[in-house]
């Protein structure tokens, strides 16, 4: 119950954050490293899409309108939902065995030789068999285990270090990352890494069955016999 | 109904009631403490009460981070300004002699300043950085007078909240709260890189408030009003960046 509730909680607050985030950088769709970056100083990439602001140099003759004021206050309210959701989902996720039970690999599994058995399986597209679509493959709890342990705390740390508040109270928050702009360029990658989980998730759940898979995650239920084929 | 779904009714029923009741005492409390910003209503009301209610709660003492000069940006970049009129032009061929900075509001001693009466109060620099919500940013030395010291020749009366600031530039203020205001590192800007404020940073005067994004260090700055309620002041959300749609607190 509290696995589903967070997973389309957070799903909301990501489809939020992509939005928003994609409106703010094309405000200025420029990155650098080190600690400053501005329209004089040299980039590190650009991205080839127009601005919104009249300043930057795109090479395209518009000006996008200006979204930043909305798309600054839902990310931050996402964001805000998303991390308590999230603390919610770990922390709860240590007591009701779901952390051990469904993400840890078994002991078993935590060898190059299960690990590639399962890759193998996965790149032949062979489809698991009836017990063993009713938990998360090898695979899976890896990467999932990924972006809650590594990628969400990333990007989490990332975009802290971008506030000029925090990081006047945690100075380390933004010199460990090699500055501010160093900061905004790794939120923008990891990001990028987030959304592509969530591509090949979304894919996956096609590839499952996205009618059974959907009822499974909003009611809880597994499905019946003749969605177990699909599954 | 059965006699589950009714006690569970109930009990869902209070559980609201008392979470609902909890989050009104939040929300008292947190108004006492100054922990609401005045943009707090509203559907992004709660993310950014959150926001500005943890950093004051977390940034209390802090102090922006200070670069050492080998980091001052290369060309000292500045942003683009929407042209200024005739008036100002004239002050600017005067060498700004007549510019004056009125301050009133909830104090003691309503004043107003001429530039050299700024620059003879002890003058502080800072090398911080200005970072733009959009994403850019570069590091300056900023030469200039504490807010807190002109807060305090004018004698500031405790009930005051915040302190409003405007620009020669119409339409164009904002507002910090005290804990800002009297921050060591807000300053009346009057000087960069060693030399006088050029125009296109802000000049003659401009404000400069490094725990924030660039948007609050407002330039061309004429009057200061302190007061306790912002509500007066444009559609009452505490600036013009926030009448335009943007978040007042702006330490994210």
């Amino acid at each position: 119950m509290l696995v589903r509730v967070t997973h389309w909680i957070t799903t909301f607050c990501f489809i939020a954050l992509l939005v928003s985030g994609f409106e703010i950088v094309i405000s200025h769709p420029r990155f650098y490293w080190g600690e400053t970056g501005n329209v004089s100083t040299p980039t590190l990439f650009k991205l080839p899409i127009p601005s919104s602001r009249s300043l930057v140099p795109t090479g395209y003759g518009y000006v996008l309108p200006d979204q930043n004021g909305w798309s600054r206050y839902l990310h931050f309210q996402a964001a805000w939902v998303v991390v308590l959701t999230g603390l919610l989902y770990v922390i709860s996720s240590f007591f009701t065995g779901h952390l051990r039970q469904n993400l840890l690999p078994g002991g078993t599994d935590l060898s190059w030789r299960a690990f590639s058995t399962a890759m193998a399986k996965h790149l032949r597209f062979k489809r698991p068999s009836a017990p063993e679509a009713w938990s998360y493959n090898l695979l899976q709890r890896l990467s999932y285990l990924l972006v809650i342990f590594v990628l969400f705390p990333l990007v989490i740390w990332t975009g802290l270090a971008m506030s000029p508040a925090f990081v006047s109270a945690f100075p380390a928050t933004v010199t460990l990352l090699g500055g501010r702009q160093s900061a905004r360029t790794l939120h923008f990658f990891v990001s990028l890494a987030l959304l592509l989980f969530v591509l090949v998730h979304v894919v996956m759940v096609f590839v499952a069955g996205f009618w059974s898979r959907m009822r499974a995650m909003i009611t809880g239920r597994a499905g019946t016999d003749t969605d177990m084929e699909h599954t | 109904m059965s006699n589950i779904s009714r006690r569970k009714l109930i009990t869902t029923g209070m559980a609201a009631a008392a979470g609902l009741a909890g989050l009104g005492v939040a929300a008292r409390v947190a108004k006492q403490h100054g922990l609401v910003p005045p943009d707090y209503g509203g559907i992004y009301g709660l993310g950014e009460t959150l926001t500005y209610a943890s950093h004051r709660l977390l940034t209390k003492q802090s102090l922006a981070q200070e670069f050492p000069r080998s980091l001052i940006s290369k060309p000292p970049f500045a942003n683009e300004i929407t042209p200024l009129s005739d008036e100002f032009k004239r002050l600017q061929a005067g060498g700004f002699a007549d510019w004056r900075l009125t301050v009133d509001g909830l104090v003691a001693r309503p004043a107003s300043f001429s530039l050299d009466q700024l620059r003879s109060y002890p003058s502080r620099s800072q090398i911080t950085q200005l970072a733009c919500e959009e994403g850019w940013s570069y590091i300056a030395e900023w030469i200039g007078v504490p807010l807190s010291h002109v807060l305090d020749v004018v004698g500031v009366l405790p009930q005051a909240r915040y302190v409003v600031y405007f620009s020669f530039q119409p339409d164009w203020w904002d507002s910090i709260d005290i804990a800002d205001a009297s921050h060591p590192q807000t300053f009346l800007v009057y000087g960069m890189n060693g030399d006088a404020l050029p125009i296109g940073n802000g000049g003659p005067l401009r404000m400069r408030v490094p725990r924030q994004l660039g948007y609050k260090s407002v330039k061309f700055i004429t009057h200061l009003t302190i007061t306790d309620n912002l509500k007066k002041f444009g559609k009452g959300l505490g600036s013009a960046s926030a009448d335009g749609g943007y978040a007042w607190y702006a330490g994210i």
